[in-house]
């Protein structure tokens, strides 16, 4: 009888792992899964990589590069590296992340003498670099103001709708670049805004549109302010750029200014990728302006709250090179002495890049060029003359003809304006 | 004139509505507060010279300091002298994948051989469970996450936030102490098939309570019979016996009946790189193809929450494990880690017996791990912070890295007390 009983038991035991097996086969877990589309931006660098030919130039990089066409590494950034080796310290953040960096992010958007800090109504966390502050407003918008949406330029940086679809926050569109004058679509912008509905959420850009690399002129940034204020729309600047734009942090945060200054609360994305060279880093901010230092408080908490399921607490290193840089007035000087060189840098390749096209007797406008602000010039060149300049003259670029101007330099600008002029003049 | 002074008149009239209309975020309710930072919080204000910290789960050495590996010092040094610039960065990140996904499934394991795993960079573990939790959003929407009971408290925010349903299973048993083995494969049968379980490979958090082997055997079977997806978070690889590849077993078991595995992976823990934030998260496939389409997705689920994750953690990782003789320092580097941690176990049992205490300790041995699950009543632990400076979680968990040889008699001697307490006030009830 025992025999009996283990032997059935056996059999029983084969056969339901034969019956799993079976199963697990036929119901495979991931073959409905398609591959995600391609991001654009990664195939023009894999295209350009793969490509053999000597004069090969990427314009399609959105990272800073030196006259050489090589990353550069501040000299502030490594004496700060140099300072923060000697006092490592092996622990957690805070979920609010480096409560330094915070506070001299805080100065450098709103101002040292800000009324609002000294007020402490200003609740901000640390966040992953530009992405994980627009990520975590998302989260909080979605959570505390849930029927609203959140009204995206046509075009933005792509990554924004990936960020405000995955927070589960629904998205519309205002116009922005105008194609025909390749510059702002000021009265479409004015029109959108005053048709959106009461107390819609807005997302701006503050300096240095990714990736047409228009703005507004002040005078506009007061126009688009009151019409705000009007319609009691919540501004959210994404300001990736401080700094790298005009080469003057102070300027280039002027339109928060003026918001301010009209009485807005206002949401503030902050990236120091950019301007300290921070790429692989993930130095970031995320600020929202409240009525009172309690709100702050209120808001902070729950700021938090959103942060713990994604990442627990922020990584520690690049907020101790920016807290480090930005808290020290001799790195700090330097760190303005060389962020106004890579923004001359770039302002000097759209004037060169410009004059080089005009030289070559291009009779298309040009201005444009000029006029547009930060890494990215929308060049107002076809999908096909993109095609053009990449298969003809090894010239890599999104098919939307955003040229990053950070891979030009004075090596390859002529090269680049003759490639330019051939695909665009008319025979 | 007048139309200027109207129309300024009239718009400040319109700012001021709206303003006083519209409160932003005056509903915006304070957070409560997470229990592991009221416990840091408190122990840091407290002026008590002997204070100890059990709360935060970051290792220690003897000295009560944080203890920064010497491989992570050497792969500092040979990250100055590489300079590892941004147009690496892709490479390292695949190597960096590469190499995680050789350390928890082993070297010789076939999905290795053959890369048959969608591998991503992430922010420490936090952020792979979080990514993983976003994948079964985005393609299983209609599906729960079984968490084991208890678990890390961040594992219920993780998937709450991504809008997954949570339920428990059975796990630990507070009676005993241990594992609730017979419950925990009641629960794994009674779910639906194709159910997605939370596993904990190695060292649970809270609890230090781990299946042996043979109980990891017949849970893998049973999740063949069910074909539920295992997710296991491996956040203490090499913290519960000193050895890596023993503390994957459960994961190599897994493997061998031919799961496709979901996998956690931290370091923050047993390479001391908290504050980097390098992780991985891990999918086995069935296909190349499978893996192609898999990691686009991850890939484009992770860029929408931070782009990219940073640069310094993942090529310190990568430097250890990629350089024989620094793996191989790293390695003995964690088994006296592991060992520190298991003679303060050992130490503050017997402590506790020299003491007399009446009550059974034997589960502080049997656990492992960073934590243990003490069995301390909120009462005693709230006891033990008031009368003695010493902070834990409610839960009773304590972490055992904050425990030296300089303290753990005054420990034991704290615990005993709070317990006696208990005994002497049943005794009296009886009389």
């Amino acid at each position: 009888m025992a025999i009996r009983n283990s032997l059935t038991g056996q059999f029983l035991r084969r056969s339901s792992v034969a019956g799993a097996r079976l199963m697990s086969s036929s119901s495979s877990w991931f073959r409905s899964i398609e591959p995600a589309p391609k991001d654009p931006i990664l195939g023009v660098t894999e295209a350009f990589l793969a490509d053999q030919s000597p004069n090969k130039v990427n314009v399609g990089v959105g990272a800073y590069r030196d006259d050489h066409g090589k990353p550069v590494v501040l000299e502030c950034v490594r004496e700060a590296e140099r300072r923060v080796a000697g006092s490592q310290f092996m622990e957690y953040l805070p979920m609010g992340g480096s409560i330094k960096m915070i506070e001299e992010s805080l100065k450098l958007a709103f101002g040292d003498n800000s009324e609002f800090i000294k007020d402490k109504r200003i609740a901000a966390v640390q966040a992953l670099s530009g992405t994980g502050a627009c990520r975590l407003f998302a989260a909080f918008q979605q959570r505390f103001h849930p029927n609203t949406q959140i009204y995206i330029p046509v075009p933005t940086w792509a990554n924004h709708h990936n960020i405000w679809r995955d927070a589960g926050v629904p998205m519309k569109t205002f116009r922005y670049y105008h194609p025909e004058s390749r510059g702002l679509d000021f009265s479409g912008l004015m029109d959108d805004i005053k048709n959106a509905p009461d107390g819609s959420f807005f997302l701006l850009h503050a300096c240095a549109h990714n990736p047409t690399g228009v703005d507004p002129s002040e005078e506009q940034w007061r126009e688009i302010s009151s019409q705000i204020k009007a319609k009691g729309h919540f501004p959210f600047f994404d300001m990736a750029y401080q700094g790298f734009a005009s080469g003057d942090p102070e300027r280039d945060a002027k339109a928060i200014k003026i918001f301010l200054e009209d009485g807005h609360l206002i949401g503030l994305a902050q990236s120091y990728a950019k301007n300290m060279g921070l790429y692989g880093q993930r130095a970031g901010s995320l600020s929202v302006l409240c009525e009172d230092e309690k709100q702050a408080v209120a808001v902070k908490s729950q700021l938090q709250l959103i942060a713990r399921p994604m990442y627990s607490n922020p990584p520690l290193h690049g907020a101790l090179i920016v807290s480090t840089v930005l808290g020290d007035p001799d790195l700090k000087k330097l760190w303005l002495k060389e962020v106004k060189v890579m923004a001359d840098r770039i302002i000097g390749m759209r004037t060169t890049l410009r004059e080089n096209l005009e030289k070559k007797g291009s009779t298309l406008p040009w201005q444009h060029i000029t006029n547009q602000i930060g890494m990215f010039c929308y060049s107002g060149l076809t999908p096909e003359q993109v095609d053009r300049m990449t298969n003809e003259f090894h010239i890599y670029m999104t098919r939307n003809g955003r040229i990053s101007m950070a891979g030009l330099n004075t090596g390859n600008v002529g090269y680049v304006a003759d490639a330019i002029h051939e695909v665009t003049k008319s025979f | 004139m007048w139309r200027c002074i109207n129309g300024r008149i009239a718009r400040r009239f319109l700012s001021t509505s709206s303003a006083s209309a519209r409160g932003w975020w005056d509903h915006v309710r304070p957070a409560p507060k997470d229990p592991i930072v009221r416990v840091n919080e408190a122990f840091l204000a407290d002026p008590f010279p002997h204070k100890i910290n059990l709360g935060i789960g970051t290792y220690k050495g003897d000295d009560g300091k944080a203890f920064i590996p010497q491989s992570v010092r050497e792969a500092e040094t040979k990250i100055q002298r590489c300079k590892l610039e941004e147009s690496n960065a892709s490479a390292v990140r695949s190597k960096f994948v590469q190499e995680c996904v050789r350390l928890a499934y082993g070297n010789d394991s076939n999905v290795v051989r053959e890369g048959l795993f969608a591998g991503v960079p992430t922010l420490s573990g936090t952020g792979a469970c979080r990514l993983f939790a976003e994948f079964q959003r985005h393609f299983y929407p209609d599906s729960q996450m079984y968490l084991p009971d208890p678990t890390w408290s961040n594992h219920h925010n993780i998937w709450r936030q991504a809008e997954i349903p949570v339920k428990t299973f059975h796990y630990y048993h507070p009676d005993t102490k241990g594992l609730d083995f017979a419950a925990l494969l009641n629960d794994v049968k009674n779910a639906p098939d194709c159910s997605f379980f939370l596993l904990h490979p190695c060292a649970h958090n809270p609890t230090g309570v781990d299946p042996t082997e043979e109980q990891w055997r017949e849970i893998s079977y049973q999740f063949q019979v069910k074909n539920h997806f295992p997710f296991f978070d491996m956040a203490y690889q090499g913290f519960s016996s000193g050895d890596l590849d023993k503390d994957a077993i459960a994961l190599r078991i897994f493997l061998e009946d031919g799961h496709l595995i979901g996998c956690a992976q931290s370091f923050a823990k047993n390479m001391g790189l908290s504050e980097h934030k390098a992780g991985c998260l891990s999918v086995l496939c069935q296909s190349i193809k499978q893996v192609a389409a898999l990691k686009s997705q991850l890939q484009l689920m992770s860029h929408a929450m931070y782009s990219s994750i940073p640069f310094q953690g993942i090529s310190l990782v990568t430097m250890i494990l990629s350089e024989p003789d620094t793996e191989a320092l790293w390695r003995k580097e964690i088994k006296v880690m592991a060992k520190r941690i298991q003679t303060m176990r050992t130490t503050l049992r017997h402590c506790l017996e020299n003491l007399h205490s009446s009550f059974n300790w034997e589960h502080i041995t049997d656990q492992v791990g960073m934590f243990c699950f003490s069995g301390l009543t909120p009462d005693q632990v709230q006891q033990m912070e008031k009368l003695f400076h010493i902070y834990m979680t409610p839960d009773g968990r304590m972490s055992m890295s904050g425990v030296t040889s300089s303290n753990v008699d005054y420990l034991a001697n704290a615990i005993h007390q709070v317990t006696r307490i208990d005994e002497e006030a049943l005794r009296s009830c009886y009389v």
